[in-house]
């Protein structure tokens, strides 16, 4: 595998971490769907470089239905759904931004301090890729916990999800990649309906642990 | 590989996977209610019967599905538990119907789920590729998050919500570990299906990059230890079984839970397997320990009937994972035993937890009182179930809950002086609330229920049976699989 291989795949992966970033800093509604979707761009073209560069074209159909599903369809709906329920207002952190942006650096360091000495064997393809993977988990995991609006942790989890095919593809030949990225746009699909069919409207900043107590019967 | 070689257990194991898939499909079209509820009981009955056969003969493992001496336990007692519970369901689900909780519509819906759900499990178990495992967990999960807020309550999509959300975090940190473990295949075995295989992977563990292997346990003891249930990732647990229908609440409790423990313990088979990785064991029990001591003292401070039952859901998960943490023929013999015990006790109570809630019309246990006086088969059967779930003898958990703080006792003094003392603490909380609610004089509703007895006392019978003789070949079964799992 030649150098400028890498490099791409690398500048993609890269990539990737820095709209991460970009996701936490985000204040209002459809900026953060914007920025959501340019994640979303970033790793299908992560993704149509690994099938390009591994000779894998099963890698492809991930890759389109990243384009399309997450891309295009989901931030579509999203911005809907968000201009319809009139929440389309500034994004309520729990903790400041700047706090949120020091600890997102603080777990970019930790990723790269624990894969890189452990996947010295794993070749330089997976290498780079699962340190950048794994920060873009953990990022993720962050905005999951530092937002209390119920959208802002399905964006959250969505990256968490990109995060997952980056690792998955940047594992070269390993199987099932597609039928996981399948399951996974269900799952993604089923969060989007869930929101817009269940109406978990009146609720819908509230969907964070403090009001979650009310209903859990333990009122005298 | 093909899929699976060949002969007659081919086909069985084939027609556990069809059956739950083709009833899902029918019961999806089909409208009336009826027969629905009957349909599913016989899907059921045929998958149990099916799984009944894999005892007589089993096929050759393949690329994709499995069958061995650990999975075998779970499966038959996955399809047992299944079929008793569509009895309940049906019982359950016409009381449902006649108070216009649940509308036919819904109804159909509920009957395709739950045999989706039976798939999604059955998959998971007989699975022999890592990838397909966190598929079908993966599948169960969503099955069960549709049904848990089925009844559009606001506390049920809250409960659904949340345990989508933490559900979900949980199993994309498995498929993280997943993608670690073909890794560390991947450069002993070469690319491709041999390097997700359980067969191929248990073989050549020896030989895996200890790091690697050690980073990925971590994360697939976090993602399926989420749905296990274990502290502090058990948050969406009470909620999910509150809120949900009854039978979901036992389906949970007794099988998903096991069906999470169940990949966790194949993947701790695979890090005892590679002597220079680290040990799995202190990781399982401090878990299992932290679960049992906090669930416990949780106990003291419910006031939902069906929530008392969800924690102590969390305490016996608990005790399982301590189980297999501590590892070692007795231990482990005790944990599959303990865990075979809990489900088909704590189904038992989720059987007439429901129609005590439907009888009285709520889930409050200050409302609930005398039962035993005003319902005496549902009161005396939840009596029963609460005395064997708290471990007092003669019932069968008392024997495996025995023999895991005596095998601690002789290898860990002060853990198992913790494990002890936590169990009292929860035998303490199980039976002050067993008080309020059996005895005393009757309060509220005392209309007839309606209710079907026998999965109950089948479930009870077969768990006071256990605490007073075990059959040799069980137990002998049982002492195979606890030493494979060395």
């Amino acid at each position: 595998m030649d150098q400028l291989a890498l490099d791409v795949a690398h500048l993609f992966a890269g990539g990737l971490v820095l709209v991460s970033f970009m996701l936490l800093y985000q204040d209002r509604m459809s900026g953060l769907l914007n920025i959501f979707a340019l994640h979303a761009l970033v790793v299908s073209f992560s993704v149509a470089w690994q099938a390009y560069i591994q000779h894998a074209p099963h890698l492809y159909i991930t890759a389109a239905i990243a384009l399309v599903v997450k891309a295009v369809v989901i931030p579509l709906a999203l911005h809907r759904i968000i201009v319809r329920l009139g929440i389309h207002r500034t994004i309520e952190p729990v903790v400041g931004i700047g706090l949120t942006m020091l600890a997102g650096i603080g777990l970019v360091a930790l990723s790269i301090m624990v894969m890189l000495p452990i996947t010295a064997e794993a070749g330089t393809l997976a290498r780079e890729d699962l340190a950048f993977a794994l920060s873009v988990i953990l990022l993720g995991l962050l905005m999951m916990i530092s937002r209390r609006n119920a959208v802002s942790q399905v964006i959250g989890f969505m990256s968490i999800e990109n995060g997952l095919i980056l690792a998955a593809t940047g594992a070269k030949g390993m199987p099932l990649v597609v039928e996981i990225s399948v399951a996974f746009s269900i799952l993604i699909a089923l969060i989007v309906i869930g929101i817009f069919l269940f109406r978990i409207r009146e609720r819908f900043d509230s969907v964070d642990i403090h009001l979650l107590h009310e209903h859990r019967g333990e009122q005298p | 590989m093909s899929p699976f070689v060949g002969e007659a257990g081919a086909f069985v194991v084939g027609a556990i996977l069809t059956i739950p898939a083709l009833g899902a499909a029918v019961l999806a079209l089909l409208p009336d209610d009826r027969t629905s509820g009957r349909i599913n009981v016989l899907a059921t009955f045929l998958t149990f019967g099916c799984a009944l056969a894999l005892l007589v003969e089993r096929p050759s493992p393949g690329a994709f599905l499995i069958v061995d001496d650990l999975n075998i336990v779970f499966i038959v007692l996955s399809t047992f538990v299944g079929f008793t519970t569509s009895v309940f369901s049906g019982s359950y689900i016409a009381h449902e119907l006649e108070t216009g909780r649940l509308t036919p519509a819904y109804l159909r819906f509920y009957h395709a789920m739950y045999q989706m759900l039976m798939f999604g499990m059955n998959l998971a178990l007989l699975s022999n590729n890592v990838g397909l495992m966190w598929v079908a967990v993966e599948l169960a999960t969503l099955t069960t998050v549709l049904m848990v807020g089925i009844y559009r309550t606001p506390a049920a999509l809250e409960a659904a919500w949340k345990y989508f959300l933490l559900g979900s975090v949980g199993i994309a940190l498995a498929l993280f570990g997943t993608i670690l473990v073909y890794l560390a295949a991947r450069s002993v075995v070469g690319e491709g299906l041999d390097a997700m295989a359980w067969s191929v992977l248990v073989e050549h563990a020896p030989d895996f990059d200890p790091a690697l292997l050690n980073l990925s346990f971590v994360f697939l003891l976090l993602g399926y230890g989420t749905k296990v249930g274990l502290v502090p990732m058990h948050a969406w647990l009470p909620d999910a079984h509150a809120e949900g229908p009854t039978p979901i609440s036992a389906v949970l409790s007794g099988l998903l839970l096991n069906v999470a423990l169940f990949a966790v313990l194949r993947f701790k088979t695979i890090m005892s397997a590679n002597p220079a990785a680290l040990a799995p064991g202190p990781l399982m029990v401090s878990l299992g320990l932290l679960s049992v001591l906090f669930a416990s003292f949780m106990l003291y401070r419910r006031s939902d009937i069906k929530r008392l039952f969800a924690y102590s859901s969390i305490e016996h998960m608990g005790i399982i994972t301590f189980a297999f943490g501590m590892g070692g023929p007795l231990a482990n013999f005790a944990g599959l035993l303990h865990m075979t015990l809990h489900s088909l006790t704590k189904s038992a109570i989720f059987f007439c937890v429901g129609h005590i809630a439907q009888v009285k019309g709520t889930q409050q246990m200050s409302e609930i009182r005398g039962l035993t006086v005003s319902h005496p088969v549902l009161g005396w059967g939840l009596a029963l179930g609460v005395v064997a779930i708290a471990g007092l003898p003669p019932m069968g958990i008392f024997m495996s809950e025995f023999l895991i703080v005596t095998s601690t006792f002789a290898r860990e003094p002060l853990l198992a002086v913790v494990l002890g003392l936590s169990l009292l603490v929860a035998l303490g909380a199980l039976l002050l609330r067993l008080n309020g609610l059996a005895f005393g004089d009757p309060h509220g509703s005392s209309a007839p229920s309606k209710a079907s007895f026998l999965p109950v006392y089948a479930h009870l019978g077969l768990v006071f049976g256990a605490g007073i003789w075990l059959p040799p070949a069980i137990v002998a079964w049982f002492q195979h699989v606890a030493t494979l799992l060395n």
